[in-house]
């Protein structure tokens, strides 16, 4: 662990030449709550750590014409604190809040828990049942990508050499829209979902849902994003009927691993319950937003 | 090969302010903010724990915000302000309503989580003076004691509240 260098651009473009110009291995470094543990049990000794908290670009929440947009450093404890996206988005908050302790939130960035890939990643779910769209730089410019496609693997994603999430975009919403996230843990805090189920929906004036999505944690390689789910909901009032077939939806993407956390069995039963249990809340949700954002 | 080992000599020249004092010190960019505060400054009251930010133990404020010092690099801390359990206590000594409060309500046995939970339940004062018991609870989850079964650590922290709040 000794011969690290560290750098701590203040522009993406410095960061950018840093981290592919970086014969040496380079690690990006924004929270550090998984880089940092890496380091420490010795599993990584990279020569340069490149220090993305000091770019302005990656620690800014702000409202523009389209959406919110949140820096990929931004911290799970800032964000907490940011009344206006806390009002807007409480379904990404739902995951946001699961992750770890308060100290952890202090640092951990909702961009390194995407970037990190982990399938079983609180935040990923509602990022992506909200339709947040990753704004991605590199050496050969810039690129829109959705946050589905980003987690590959467990630890790999799809970027290519050199590229950085610099951004995150949450759409615009319309009226009656709500969202949430739940997961099932052992404990009620400090633990690893087996299976996340995340939703965002929204009901046009008449009450019958006009646009859904939903994602599903834990239950395979990476997040999913299910679209079959979401367009169950579709076209309906989101009653018995549509939920059930939310529900089967739900349960036939998943390809869950059979572990000591988890059988392959319980996971699949345990993300249709979920998926039933958050539409409930995001439509409460839904039918108390009246503003639209 | 050669190269690299000469880098490796170079320390990072860090300023920071703890607990109100300017303090710089040198520190290697591997290093921990733990392992900076512990093996460079002497200041041995933050304890290391997991290593891994799972206890807690390390816990501290860097500008205002608590965070686990294990995963907080030394080179990152240029510039912030630092607060740990030495700075709790008042110049003279006399202990800071959550330190008395823990004396008084047994909140501790072995001591390694106490300066861990003593600035997290600051922390958690400074955000919420008037917590819940379950709020203090869930505020202090990423706080992990082998010893108390934490009965006494959260009678302790609610009844600093109150003095806090009535002084």
């Amino acid at each position: 662990m000794n011969n690290t260098q560290y750098k701590a651009p203040a522009s993406v473009e410095k960061a950018i030449e840093l981290f592919s110009g970086a014969e040496i291995g380079g690690k990006l470094l924004a929270g550090g709550t998984d880089l940092l543990v890496q380091m420490h049990s010795d599993m990584i000794a990279p020569a340069l750590l490149i220090d993305l908290k000091k770019i302005p670009q990656l620690r800014a929440i702000e409202k523009e014409a389209d959406g919110y947009r949140i820096g990929a450093a931004v911290s799970g404890v800032e964000l907490m604190n940011h009344t206006g996206f806390c009002t807007t988005w409480p379904g990404v908050m739902d995951g946001v809040k699961l992750i770890g302790s308060l100290q952890v939130k202090g640092r951990a960035s909702v961009g390194g828990n995407i970037c990190n890939a982990s399938p079983a990643a609180d935040s990923v779910p509602p990022m992506i049942a909200a339709g947040a769209l990753a704004t991605v730089v590199g050496p050969d410019g810039a690129r829109i990508v959705p946050v589905e496609d980003i987690g590959v693997a467990p630890g790999r994603n799809s970027l290519q050499q050199g590229e950085i999430v610099v951004s995150f975009l949450l759409p615009n919403q319309l009226a009656g829209s709500g969202g949430a996230y739940q997961r099932f843990t052992p404990r009620t805090e400090m633990d690893i979902a087996v299976v996340g189920v995340a939703v965002n929906l929204t009901l046009d004036k008449a009450g019958i849902c006009s646009h859904a999505r939903v994602a599903v944690g834990a239950v395979a390689e990476k997040v999913l994003l299910v679209k079959q789910a979401g367009d169950a909901l579709i076209g309906t009032r989101v009653q018995d009927d549509a939920t059930d077939n939310l529900v089967t939806a739900v349960r036939a993407a998943c390809r869950p691993i059979d572990d000591k956390r988890g059988t392959r069995e319980f996971r699949v039963q345990v993300a249709g319950v979920l998926a039933r249990r958050v539409v409930a809340t995001a439509l409460e949700r839904a039918k108390g937003s009246g503003q639209n954002p | 090969m050669k190269r690299t080992m000469k880098r490796t000599m170079k320390k990072t020249h860090v300023s920071t302010v703890i607990n109100g004092d300017e303090i710089d010190f040198l520190c290697d960019p591997s290093q921990t903010l733990l392992d900076v505060l512990r093996d460079e400054l002497q200041m041995t009251g933050t304890k290391e724990g997991c290593g891994t930010g799972d206890c807690g133990a390390c816990s501290v404020t860097v500008d205002g915000v608590l965070v686990c010092s294990c995963l907080v690099l030394g080179v990152e801390a240029e510039g912030a302000e630092i607060q740990t359990v030495e700075g709790m206590a008042g110049p003279d000594g006399d202990l800071h309503p959550l330190q008395r409060k823990f004396v008084e309500h047994v909140a501790l046995q072995c001591g390694i989580c106490t300066p861990g939970l003593l600035i997290a339940a600051r922390s958690l004062l400074a955000n919420n003076p008037d917590p819940s018991e379950q709020e203090v609870r869930f505020g202090l989850a990423g706080n992990l004691c082998r010893c108390t079964g934490y009965h006494n650590i959260i009678k302790a922290v609610l009844d600093a509240a109150a003095e806090m709040r009535s002084a």
